[in-house]
């Protein structure tokens, strides 16, 4: 076997994201390609939560449906994942908790847990029980563990010691009952990984912000999009940016304006619950020419929908969104790379054409992580475009260009006016006609063209020589990529969308050349389909959707592209 | 400096005649004038409303946004350069229906900015609705029995969460209001300042002679410090009090973030050191 994957499934508060959280940390240090995904209920305590890590010596970025291995801690866990587990994987858990099921390999994971103490050290036994199984040095999760759990004290990082030291026993005894589970190693191949990172989605939007030079974040906390917050405001002082946790949505939308009046380069996190309050917002930044970045992890709606998973439908929402007309741009990051990226990149875009920008991602893409070269942070050099303002400044003077020079207050000599109604150059309220007409124009059509400009195209992957064309946007990128490589048809192409608004004026010219245009994406309407019919009249007649509020598997695509190939 | 430092040439200016806005405004700038705060230091962010057009009268820089948005949009201003002077203006209906959760919570949150709130007891762009401070039984094309609900009271709510600043003036007294507006400028913290003013057009009953009547001011020696007097004094209806009620010194907003300790440049104009953010970003990556 040369890909493995993991999957430990438990209880919420059976300590599920601190397993994944030590064992993609050491198996990457032991030269593994590491790739996890989590998927879990919202609520607290119990439940079923799982995660998925899959281990390969080829770099993989993608979820499978299929587990190889599954470890698991609560007696609702065999139901739970009963569509993944197929006769080929390998059950493991206390038969005492799972009832008698033939296909349970009786692997004392709690019980040697509360011999210890308690059941809470389950999960570390159950990372020892792996790292022993993948040939990892004892010494060194044991060095981990102590530095993982120093905070907490002598006596948990004693106790975590010896549950570790249980799971080996126990790997032990499954290596001796016959069942090999061995992959190779990276080490064994080409690259080396040692300059490699770890890295989630959401921590690449939280650093690509700052390598955007984001100083200033407000939000109200909603699943997924929180961990943006949290990162900034464990690191606000250090890094010199204010992180407010705001009254309601409304407020963070408003507040990250004032940032960007004022100088700043602020930014709102949330999800398409809380970006629905921010709406009038939105308008605000478009009818003032204020810069703004909106970053929403979309989840599953309508209203509260299902707050902790996935979904790909709120490109609708961010296309449309806030009442009357203005440009927007919105991005849509394919992986934890491009999250980087691209959210370093949001903040001069919004800067240079004085709009808001939207980072459009989900939550399988923000929890998702895996190890990858180190970043090039050479890559989307920050742009400012503030001017310092003389004394007879006009906020928003008709320029050749388009676009009006940005002053800020108390920098020159100019007074910096403006206002979210119709106004003249100055920024005072005006209602003349004409000037309503080139305002709107000014905001509208010539920024819309301004942007196709400098618009990113799509990336080809796979069949430059198309006769098949896949179209997607956002996260399922790498999930294609890798459902491509197992599908292995040169006529089959897929066109990935980093930037799905604007789209580049020469967008038909991918698709005429195609016979059969296919279209992939986790919603129930086919929403960027849709966008692509609107923009160029072309009807994308084959779709790929998925909205159970689960991604897209690796194997779901290659079954599903099949069927529209053999059709 | 002199209050003319302020004028704009060429103002159209949308109040009815006899507005208590026009006060307002000339006490604004004489304020503005002898606090020596030039035009290009001050930011004023309103919200919506007649109030609500007033920095569009006089020199600043403006930010004319949302209805009952300024609060957020001025408490932001006032963190990424806190060397500006940074005022919240709007109306009643703006500042305690619309942006009542930004009042409550600009309070507990203090920033250095001042609330200033324009309170005729009425709606006047939108032609004479209630408004939350519109007194029990006042009928309008809305509340065609009269208004039911009970009347918003700024003063002792912001007493109650333990404002750093709050108090309430009439723009038929121009001097006592500037003194008050003044202070409430220079207080470090959230100030608010509730201003009764007539509304000629649509408010017949909270008239400039009602207002004349129906006030008096807190006596000199009033202590603002006592909140459970200032309270009391808040929540008298008989006639209503004048003045500044009640003081609660505490550490502001962008005193809080810890960004402003050891360097005083807003936070606007640091230039990051981009060797340190990018060495920064790898430690976060490894």
């Amino acid at each position: 076997m040369d890909d493995i994957s993991i999957v430990l499934c438990g209880e919420a508060g059976q300590g599920i994201e601190t397993i994944e959280d030590i064992l993609t940390k050491i198996l990457k240090i032991s030269k593994y390609n590491v790739f996890a995904v989590k998927e879990y209920m919202s609520r607290v305590r119990g439940g079923s939560n799982s995660t998925e890590i899959r281990i390969s010596p080829k770099p993989i970025k993608a979820y499978v449906d299929r587990i190889d291995l599954l470890f698991a801690l609560s007696s609702k866990s065999l139901d739970h994942l009963s569509n993944r587990i197929s006769e080929n994987t390998l059950i493991f858990g206390d038969k005492e908790i799972l009832g008698d099921n033939q296909k349970v390999i009786d692997i004392e994971l709690v019980k040697t847990s509360k011999k210890i103490g308690s059941n809470i050290y389950a999960n570390t036994v159950t990372a020892g029980l792996i790292c022993g199984l993948f040939n990892v040095p004892e010494y060194e999760l044991q060095k981990f563990i102590k530095q993982f759990f120093e905070k907490k004290g002598e006596k948990i990082v004693k106790k975590n010691l010896e549950a570790i030291s249980e799971g080996y026993e126990l790997a032990k005894k499954i290596v001796e009952s016959g069942i090999k589970v061995k992959t190779k190693k990276s080490d064994e191949l080409s690259r080396d990984m040692g300059k490699d990172i770890l890295l989630s989605g959401k921590d690449a939007v939280s650093l690509g912000a700052l390598a955007g030079g984001c100083n200033f974040i407000a939000g109200y906390p909603m699943s997924p999009a929180t961990g943006i917050l949290s990162f900034m405001s464990a690191n606000s002082e250090e890094v010199e940016v204010i992180a407010e946790q705001s009254e309601d949505e409304i407020s963070a939308i408003n507040m990250a304006i004032g940032s960007w009046y004022c100088g700043g380069r602020g930014m709102t996190t949330t999800s398409g619950g809380g970006f629905a309050l921010m709406e009038e917002g939105l308008s605000l930044a478009g009818m003032s020419e204020t810069p703004l970045v909106v970053h929403i992890g979309q989840r599953p709606g309508p209203a509260t929908g299902l707050p902790t998973r996935t979904e790909q439908a709120d490109l609708d929402l961010a296309l449309y969104a806030g009442h009357g007309e203005f440009a927007r741009a919105i991005l849509t990051p394919g992986s934890i790379e491009e999250c980087f990226y691209l959210s370093k990149y949001s903040f001069s875009l919004a800067d240079k054409f004085q709009i808001p920008v939207f980072i459009l991602t989900d939550q399988y893409l923000l929890d998702s992580q895996h190890n990858m070269p180190s970043l090039d942070q050479k890559k989307y050099e920050i742009k400012k475009y503030v001017i310092k303002t003389e004394k007879d400044y006009r906020r928003y003077e008709f320029t050749k260009n388009g676009i009006s020079p940005r002053g800020i207050p108390g920098f020159g000599e100019g007074l910096v006016i403006q206002t979210g109604n119709e106004h003249d150059e100055i920024g005072h309220v005006a209602e003349n006609a004409t000037l309503r007409k080139k305002m709107v124009e000014k905001r509208l059509n010539e920024k819309i063209n301004l942007l196709k400009n400098e618009v990113i195209y799509p990336e080809l992957i796979g069949g430059k020589a198309y006769k098949f064309l896949l179209l997607g946007w956002g996260s399922t990128r790498n999930i294609v990529e890798e459902a491509l490589k197992e599908l292995k048809e040169p006529k089959l192409g897929f066109l990935h969308f980093k930037q799905v608004y604007p789209l580049p004026r020469e967008i038909m010219g991918y698709l005429v050349n195609a016979q059969k245009v296919l279209a992939i994406e986790n919603n129930a309407s086919g929403q960027f389909a849709n966008l692509i019919k609107r923009e160029t009249g072309f009807d994308i007649k084959y779709k790929i959707l998925k909205y159970d509020g689960r991604p897209f598997s690796v194997e779901e695509v290659v079954k599903r592209i099949k069927d529209i190939l053999e059709r | 400096m002199n209050a003319k430092d302020f004028d704009l040439e060429k103002i159209d200016i949308s109040w009815c005649p006899g507005c208590g806005n026009f006060t307002l405004l000339k006490i604004l700038k004489e304020a503005f004038a002898e606090l020596e705060i030039k035009p290009e230091h001050l930011v004023v962010v309103s919200g919506i409303g007649q109030s609500s057009k007033t920095p569009h009268y006089f020199k600043n820089n403006t930010f004319h946004t949302l209805h009952g948005r300024a609060i957020p949009i001025a408490t932001a201003v006032k963190a990424v350069n806190p060397n500006l002077t940074v005022i919240a203006e709007g109306g009643d209906g703006d500042m305690y229906g619309e942006g009542g959760n930004h009042v409550l919570h600009a309070i507990r949150r203090n920033p250095n900015i001042t609330n200033i709130v324009h309170n005729n007891m009425i709606y006047g762009l939108t032609k004479g609705q209630a408004s939350p401070t519109t007194m029990i039984g006042a009928k309008t094309t809305l509340q065609v029995n009269g208004v039911i609900l009970e009347p918003f009271n700024p003063i002792a709510v912001a007493i109650s969460l333990n404002a750093s600043f709050v108090a309430r003036a009439f723009v038929g007294y121009i001097e006592k209001t500037k003194e008050i507006l003044k202070k409430a400028i220079l207080h470090k913290g959230y100030s608010i300042i509730d201003i009764f003013q007539q509304c000629p057009s649509f408010n017949k009953i909270n008239t400039f002679e009602w207002f004349k009547q129906n006030t008096y001011y807190l006596e000199d020696e009033y202590d603002p410090y006592d909140r459970i007097n200032a309270f009391r004094r808040s929540i008298e209806t008989e006639k209503l009090p004048l003045g500044i009620f009640y003081i609660n010194e505490k550490k502001s907003f962008e005193d809080n973030l810890g960004l402003y300790n050891d360097k005083e440049d807003p936070l606007c104009f640091r230039e990051r050191d981009s060797n340190k953010i990018v060495k920064y970003i790898d430690s976060k990556l490894r």
